[in-house]
């Protein structure tokens, strides 16, 4: 047994920042300074990161050895940036796959970054690392020039070789350029990176070199570090959101042996050096509490976030929508709402702290590193200089671990024990403390001509915010208002009993369902298939072109809705990424109960640097976007969550797993963007329209659930 | 109330002077080091912290520790022969069949208890199989492939394409 010896785990990296800009090592250090990467400054000042005074990009080393590391700030937590960026580094050095390293979210070392969210990594930060790497490469060429005594011009690289083009044989390879050297550049350039037609590595499928860690057992999450003297915490959860604490009995708890209670202010805890034995504690602790004031519920949620909703702004508009109703054979007046849906990913929040010589060290599961590092500063009374936040896999992240309620409670704790100190949430801690999709409405007046063209579109959403809310149809008359966000509140500190915030396709789930569903709707009015009434109403010829390959690849022929075939389709523009979802699925009328039994998921994401992986979160999305569509949904009543654990929050499981069919399609022609959260978008829409096509009920609430449909089936039967 | 319990843990006697009462899943965890088992729910429903008992899938987090004394408890760690991966963990590595990769153990242990009582599985009692292991990144596809050709492999008729 190779591990039982073992009573420590922790990440090798032991070169700090300091140390590792003044080269220590010798090799080349190339740092990439975008002057005009105003999103990422932008985001930077949002999250109130000071930045350090000499910041970079990106940047990267090439060792004495030839091989090379690429750092960032971003984090693995199953998307696959830990493939998809080397292949990217690689490429642009001409050096091989196996030879590049990454060094990911270590705050000591990595670049500053806002955190690894809104399928932004390929799309933002892939831009500076391939910057840094042709970089790299010019500087080996120049190097390779003097030292071979040959013309620059004349000199070509591959695999981590300069060549002569004219002699191959007079070469160099990196590592002898590199060697001895010292050499640090920092470079503010134009980004000029390869054509794809010039890859050699990205647009190939690659699998994921994390791999082996994972399937062995050996891969660290925050929750497998362990240090010397640890004390691992359990966290006393009130019973409701807005309950507060009136007494506190710890002294049954305080009797175990070992266990250690800290009381302070609003968090009490019990720590033990098993964690099992904390639990056990934490369990004997008897605390009173003064209900929550709250009288919201799942049911009554909606026309109370209606009534206390903030100001709109209007996102897009054009036309005249008085002209519009005038031009209208047929109008719709409909409203579409979504229940809160929790992240649940499977690895719960965790960190483990430690304080030692006047530093913090800190092991989160977090996909924000370098934001956790500035709140967690003051908190010790320490400049965030003196705080390193090391990054392990996280075990699913989906947008709710950009919050970090557990470090701060393990930071607060490592510093009154003097111990250093895991939290790591239960199950139910996990479901009371998330920061859920937020409960959202949507509600559109649209309208169509005798000839079924859209000629109306009055669209507003509340609480989910701006993404995606805004149409790419070819309609006169639109106008979209967006009324509350999905972060901060909503916008009102009043509106939702517990926190809300960024969901996997943030707003656009909830954006999407409404738009498409509403299209739908429009197209069995007007006795139209709905690929044609889609067809029919747009301009845009990259995603005519993306729903002719998705009705390619599905077998999609025409028909009027419903059919009774139960096919549904859905598209949508998010940030530039184009997906088409069609898919089928069977529905048991006597219980309500859907099965999805295909999909096909079209996407043109640009320029595509590893399809294997595009592929990969493609099918995912489409798995766990079953779930907001038919049955997550989170429950609750005066500010007690309701569902705490997986027996009634219903996650999609294999009895519910469709044949997925991802298909990537080539486009050189578009930069590179997200491929994380795209395909989860049209979930929500596709699931109702099969539905609909399926049995003539259509739905105007996900998720879907069985009673849902029932009422809906049973509404449709009447009318 | 400490006892001795002795157990085979990974091919290896084990014996440990802990209270029977506690859970296997923190003792592999805490005591043994053996940091691949997982914690997702606590309470039976998610299977991250599966581990195979005398061959049989069991929930760790559900399972005193008293009650595998005398038996041969399996976990991801051991897996691995000589050097040489289990069918199982070669093919969810070819078949990408994880992405966050916190269920996989989970995943891969309650796959092997499955087919040592089924090297023939069909399609569905795969599914049958692992309904009740959670996945939140969605690669359910992929790991009924891996399981799949695991079986495939473990019967000795090679890697089957798809």
């Amino acid at each position: 047994m190779k591990n039982d010896e073992r009573d420590e785990y922790i990440p090798e990296n032991t070169l700090s920042r300091r140390d590792f800009l003044k080269l220590t090592g010798g090799g080349i250090l190339i740092c990439v300074t975008f002057g005009e990467a105003a999103l990422l400054q932008e985001g930077q000042r949002r999250m109130g990161g000071q930045g350090y005074p000499e910041d970079f990009n990106a940047y990267l080393l090439v060792h004495p050895d030839g091989r090379v590391t690429g750092y960032t700030g971003k984090i693995e937590m199953g998307e696959g940036i830990i493939n998809s960026l080397p292949m990217e580094l690689a490429d642009e050095l001409d050096v091989r796959l196996d030879a590049v390293d990454m060094v990911m979210g270590d705050t000591e070392l990595c670049p500053w970054d806002m955190g690894t969210f809104g399928s932004l990594a390929t799309r933002m930060f892939g831009p500076a690392l391939r910057a840094a790497a042709a970089a790299a490469r010019a500087v080996l060429v120049e190097l390779a020039s003097e030292k071979l005594k040959v013309p620059a011009a004349r000199l070509a690289t591959r695999d981590g070789v300069v060549f002569d083009r004219d002699h191959p044989s007079v070469k160099a390879t990196y590592g002898e350029l590199a060697a001895g050297k010292k050499i640090e550049r920092h470079i503010t350039p134009k980004p000029s990176p390869k054509k794809a037609s010039e890859w050699t590595i990205m647009g190939k499928p690659v699998f994921r070199r994390d791999a082996r860690a994972k399937v062995t057992g050996g891969a660290l999450f925050a929750g497998d570090v362990r240090v010397p003297g640890m004390l691992y915490a359990k966290i006393l959860r009130p019973p409701a959101h807005g309950a507060t604490l009136k007494s506190l009995d710890t002294s049954a708890a305080e009797k175990v042996a070992g266990v250690r209670i800290v009381h302070d202010g609003e968090l009490v805890a019990a720590l033990h050096e098993l964690p099992d034995v904390a639990a056990a504690a934490l369990g004997k602790i008897k605390a009173e509490y003064e209900p929550s004031p709250s009288t919201l519920d799942d049911k009554n949620i909606f026309d109370h976030l209606l009534k206390v909703a903030p100001q709109g702004q209007v996102v897009a508009h054009g036309g005249d929508l008085e002209a519009g109703k005038a031009a209208s054979a047929a109008t719709f007046d409909e409203t579409y709402l979504n229940s809160y849906v929790a992240h649940s990913p499977i690895e719960t929040h965790t960190t483990l702290v430690r304080i030692e010589g006047g530093k913090a060290t800190v092991w989160p599961s977090s996909q924000t590193p370098f934001r956790l590092k500035e709140e967690i500063a003051p908190l010790l009374g320490l400049s965030a200089a003196n705080v390193r936040v090391i990054s392990p896999f996280v075990g699913g992240g989906f947008g709710g671990k950009s919050a970090g309620g557990q470090s701060v409670q393990a930071a607060r704790l490592a510093k009154i024990t003097g111990r250093p100190v895991q939290v790591a949430w239960t199950r139910p801690d996990e479901f009371f403390n998330d920061t859920f999709r937020p409960a959202a409405i949507v509600k559109i007046k649209s309208g169509i001509d005798a000839a079924g063209k859209i000629v109306l579109w009055d669209y507003a959403v509340y609480y989910a915010g701006d993404r995606s809310a805004a149409h790419f149809y070819d309609i006169p008359n639109h106008r979209t208002v967006a009324a509350g966000e999905w972060g901060l509140g909503g916008g009102n500190s009043h509106a939702h009993p517990f926190a809300v915030g960024p969901w996997r396709g943030p707003g656009s789930n909830t954006n999407v369902y409404a738009r498409e569903s509403q299209i739908d709707i429009m197209a069995a009015k007007a006795e139209m298939d709905p690929l044609e009434f889609r067809m029919a109403n747009l301009n845009d010829e990259r995603m005519k072109r993306l729903l002719r390959v998705a009705a390619d690849k599905f077998g999609w022929t025409a028909a009027a809705t419903p059919s009774g075939r139960g096919f549904g389709l859905s598209c949508t523009d998010y940030n530039g990424t184009y997906v088409v979802t069609m898919a089928e699925v069977g529905l048991d009328k006597a219980t309500g109960a859907v099965q999805p039994k295909r999909i096909v998921c079209a996407q043109d994401m640009g320029q595509c640097v590893n399809p294997e992986g595009a592929a990969i979160q493609v099918e995912g999305c489409c798995m766990m976007g079953l779930g907001y569509a038919l049955s997550e949904e989170v429950h609750f009543r005066n500010g007690e969550i309701l569902d705490l654990n997986f027996d009634t929050y219903e996650l999609p499981r294999f009895s519910r797993m469709p044949r997925i069919e991802a298909v990537i399609v080539r486009d050189d022609e578009h930069p590179p963007s997200g491929g994380g959260e795209p395909a989860i978008t049209n979930m929500g829409a596709v699931m109702a329209n099969a539905v609909f096509d399926a049995s003539g009920a259509r739905l105007f609430q996900l998720p879907m659930t069985r009673e849902r449909i029932k009422t809906a089936l049973e509404a449709a039967v009447r009318t | 109330m400490n006892q001795t319990i002795r157990f085979t843990l990974n091919g290896k006697p084990v014996s440990l002077a802990v209270d029977g009462e506690r859970m296997l899943l923190w003792i592999l965890r805490t005591e043994l080091g053996l940091i691949g088992t997982k914690f997702g729910c606590g309470e039976g429903y998610c299977g991250a912290c599966t581990v195979a008992v005398d061959g049989q899938a069991v929930r760790s987090c559900q399972t005193p520790v008293k009650t595998v004394a005398g038996k041969t408890v399996l976990t991801i760690e051991g897996l691995e022969k000589n050097g040489r991966l289990h069918p199982l963990q070669e093919a969810f590595m070819k078949h990408d069949a994880l992405q966050c990769g916190y269920c996989t153990p989970g995943m891969i242990l309650t796959a092997y208890t499955l087919l040592r009582s089924n090297p023939r599985p069909r399609t569905q009692d795969i599914l049958d199989a692992l309904e009740n292991n959670l996945c939140r990144c969605g690669a359910h596809n992929r790991i009924v492939e891996a399981v799949q050709e695991a079986a495939a492999v473990m019967q000795g008729a090679g890697s089957h394409e798809k």
